[in-house]
């Protein structure tokens, strides 16, 4: 095994409650299997996620973040996705600009009945996320450093 | 209010060099609102800095702080604890923010986090347009409301100056023409008429012309009669 295959991302993802959060529920339950390098944060709608949250997850050591929305049109608060992705859009200029990279935060749309299309997501971004290698940030606060809430 | 735009990441960087620990101060009010300079804006630009510094291994403590208004002293002064410390302050208020917090800390590293633009208003969400050019000497009774001076690319006070089209104007035709939009509203007012008069050259010693400007007034000026 290469020391490539042995990096283990960790990855973040905000999932609306009305959609992708259930989607994930629902791949458990259909016992799809998806990688355990996700941690889900379960969220109010996708339109929630500001970009402070998604720096902060950089900050707190993940190396990759995925916001997840209902599908176009299905959002449970009207344009809430649609705000979602432009935050998103936002939130990647401003990781390109750090040196962290764009390709680390993206946007997908499911629906709560999309079992399988979370896992293969949440696949595929891993592995994304494992070509691209370990967030140049680090894990975590440096020494003396404050841990970020 | 006064509508300013954060300065690009790499001048922000610049101008930081190799300070070690920084406070990022906001501004709670104008530039608050045109989501420049707010608590908001301070949260990010300090992540982004400490993810910045972590990728270059660099130490750099960012120390988060936002007051209600930093164009006035009462809401500085607070703040001489926390600054105590640090090697420079990158202001996220307007130019006004800036330069009175080095008023105040005359002997601290001040930086300007952003670029003020103009003083606007919001047109929609994410967008704001100039309206106001502090020209000190008000001539929108005349003008049905649309300011020449701000809004008209050649500043004409006899307007218009016939280049403009579609009701466009002719040096950015994203804009409209100021004087069709005082043509339109004088007329929906019955008040055509004014524009039959010749409005006379103005005194522009009440503008930049006549170098900083200030305002005083005596009435409010109770403090300092108690002090003398």
């Amino acid at each position: 095994m290469t020391e490539a295959n042995d990096f283990e991302p960790v990855i973040v993802a905000f999932c609306c409650r009305y959609c992708a959060y259930n989607a994930a529920d629902l791949a458990g339950s259909l016992r799809l299997a998806y990688p355990p390098n996700v941690r889900i944060v379960q969220t109010q709608c996708s339109g929630s996620v500001d970009p402070r949250m998604i720096l902060k997850a950089f900050e707190s050591g993940a190396d990759g973040v995925i916001v997840a929305g209902c599908m176009p049109g299905d959002c449970h608060f009207m344009e809430g996705n649609f705000r979602a992705a432009a935050r998103v859009a936002h939130t990647k200029t401003m990781l390109e600009e750090i040196g962290l990279g764009a390709d680390r935060v993206e946007m997908v749309y499911m629906s709560a009945a999309m079992g399988r299309t979370f896992a293969d997501t949440v696949t595929n971004f891993t592995e994304q996320i494992r070509e691209l290698g370990p967030s140049p940030a680090g894990r975590g606060p440096k020494p003396g450093e404050p841990a970020q809430q | 209010m006064i509508v300013a735009e954060r300065k690009p990441f790499d001048d922000i960087l610049r101008m930081l060099g190799d300070a070690r620990r920084v406070m990022v101060l906001g501004c709670r009010t104008c530039v608050a609102v045109c989501l420049a300079g707010g608590d908001r804006e301070v949260e990010l630009l300090a992540s982004e800095l400490r993810l910045k510094a972590r990728i270059d291994g660099r130490e750099l403590t960012v120390i988060e702080k936002s007051v209600e208004r930093q164009c006035d002293r009462e809401f500085l002064d607070p703040l001489a604890e926390d600054l105590a410390d640090v090697d420079a302050v990158l202001s996220l208020g307007c130019g006004c923010g800036v330069q009175l917090i080095a008023e105040v800390y005359d002997d601290l590293l001040v930086l300007p986090g952003l670029d003020t633009k103009l003083i606007g208003v919001t047109e929609s969400e994410g967008q704001w347009s100039e309206r106001c050019a502090t020209c000190g000497h008000c001539v929108l009774d005349i003008t049905g409301g649309v300011c020449p001076f701000a809004r008209c690319s050649k500043g004409l006070l006899n307007g218009p100056c016939g280049g403009s089209q579609d009701g466009q104007c002719e040096i950015n035709p994203d804009i409209p023409c100021a004087w069709q939009l005082i043509y339109d509203r004088l007329r929906k007012l019955g008040r055509l008429d004014q524009l039959s008069k010749i409005i006379e050259p103005r005194d522009w010693r009440t503008s930049r012309d006549g170098g900083p400007r200030t305002v005083t007034r005596p009435e409010a000026q109770i403090a300092k009669k108690s002090e003398e």
